[in-house]
This record gives structure tokens, sequence and C-alpha cells, in this order.
């Protein structure tokens, strides 16, 4: 193999098309979910210990900044399923053609989108 | 050829596939509790925990669980493989790598031993 292959991963140099973003993204909100099962792992131990825990729960959601913490947490779940969930139907064959690509992208932002804004609008 | 030592699936088709099974068990999983939580008519502990009382909901909730784990092992192995290079930090990127890796993989043993004992109530 050629070691001195031309590279560039230098992600600060590199134009951000949709399906790009679609990507990076689906990135940084799966590392951030891997975090984020330490806080839904602690909410189902409280709400399944004893009433008073559920309530606990229940009760520590109803500040501001817990409420951010779950939308954002929210947000980094649908953003991941809905992207994730894009891999699988071009696993399919479906939308593997470079508009294709470039639709499916699209349709995954604006959806999440939605479905985030959705989501908020639950929280509060 | 390199050999992916610290993959998931020792293979990359391997670790396609099982990123693709896990993934198909986090969406019905997924579905599966907000739809619970939209649909019980008084939501609160006690339909909450008599869900959780059913063996198959303990059952599903633990597959679902390791499916987090095998797929977050997969991609996050991607990202470190990616990003922690030794073209970006030279020699020493191999051990920063395999510690940041060793840390994540203890860090979902935590969560496993953690979410086996909420389930089965210690």
């Amino acid at each position: 193999m050629n070691k001195n292959r031309p590279v560039n991963l230098d992600i600060s140099t590199i134009k951000l098309p949709a399906p790009a973003l679609v990507s990076i993204l689906h990135r940084i909100s799966g590392v951030v979910l891997f975090a984020v099962v330490a806080l839904l792992l602690c909410m189902l131990d409280s709400s399944l210990e004893s009433e008073q825990g559920f309530n606990k729960v229940a009760a520590f959601f109803t500040s501001v900044p817990a409420k951010l913490v779950l939308w954002a947490s929210l947000a980094a779940l649908i953003y991941h399923l809905v992207a994730g969930v894009r891999h699988l139907i071009m696993d399919l064959g479906v939308g593997e053609s470079l508009e294709g690509g470039r639709r499916g992208a699209v349709i995954v932002l604006v959806l999440s989108v939605v479905l985030i804004l959705l989501a908020g609008v639950l929280v509060w | 050829m390199v050999k992916a030592v610290t993959g998931f699936g020792r293979s990359g088709l391997y670790d396609w596939f099982i990123q693709r099974v896990s993934a198909v068990v986090l969406v019905a999983y997924t579905l599966f509790i907000v739809g619970f939580i939209f649909l019980s008519k008084d939501f609160g502990y006690a339909s909450w925990s008599a869900l959780f009382e059913q063996r198959w909901v303990r059952v599903f909730s633990l597959v679902a669980l390791i499916s987090t784990l095998a797929h977050a092992w997969i991609g996050l192995w991607s990202v470190v493989t990616d990003y922690l290079t030794n073209r970006m930090m030279g020699g020493k990127a191999t051990v920063l790598r395999i510690l940041v890796e060793v840390l994540l993989g203890a860090v979902a043993v935590f969560y496993a031993v953690w979410g086996f004992e909420i389930l089965w109530g210690v």
C-alpha cells in the first residue's frame, strides 16, 4: 500500500453539502446519545424504584434547565433515528443515486426539525 | 491488510450487519416506549411499573440495551478511528485511541451491569 497517498479529511477545508451535513450530525448525535444512556438509566432506575422515585423524576423535569437537557437528548435521539432509517432505506437500494442522496438528506433534515420542534412542544 | 482488532464483529461485514440489526431493534423499542407513554390513558407509576413487571418487557429492554452498546461500540470505533489518527497527531494517536476505546468499553460494561440491576431489581 502506498503510504503517501494524498488525503484530505480536514473537515474545516471541506464544504458541507446536505448529505455531508446529515452524516456529520449523525456521528455527533451518536456520540451524544452514548452519554445520554446514563441519563436514561438514571431515570429508569428512579422511576421503577418507588412511586416517590417516579414522582421525583417527573418533578425534576419541571425546571427549565432540566427541560432543556431532556429536549436536547430527545433531539439527538430523533435526529439519529431519522438519519438511521435513511441508512436502512438506502441499504434496500432506495435513493442511492447522487440526486437521491441529496433529496434523502434534505428530507432527513426537514423531518428531524419538525419532529424535534414537536418534541419541544411536548416537553413544555 | 490491516486487522480491525478493536472492531466489534471482527470484520467490517459483521460490523455492518450488527449495526443494522441493532438499529432495527432500537427503532422498535423506541416506538414501543414512546407509544406506551402516549397511548396509556393514565400514565403514571402504576402503569409504568406494571409494564416492567412483565418478563418480556424486561427481556426486550435488556435486548435494547445490549443493542445500544453493540451499536455504539461500532459507531464510536468508526469515529475514533477516523479522528484519532497517526496522520493527525503522530504515533501517540494509537496509544490515545486504545485508551479511549478501553474507557468507552468500561463505560459500556458499566451500563450493561447497571441496566441489568435496574431491570431485575436488586
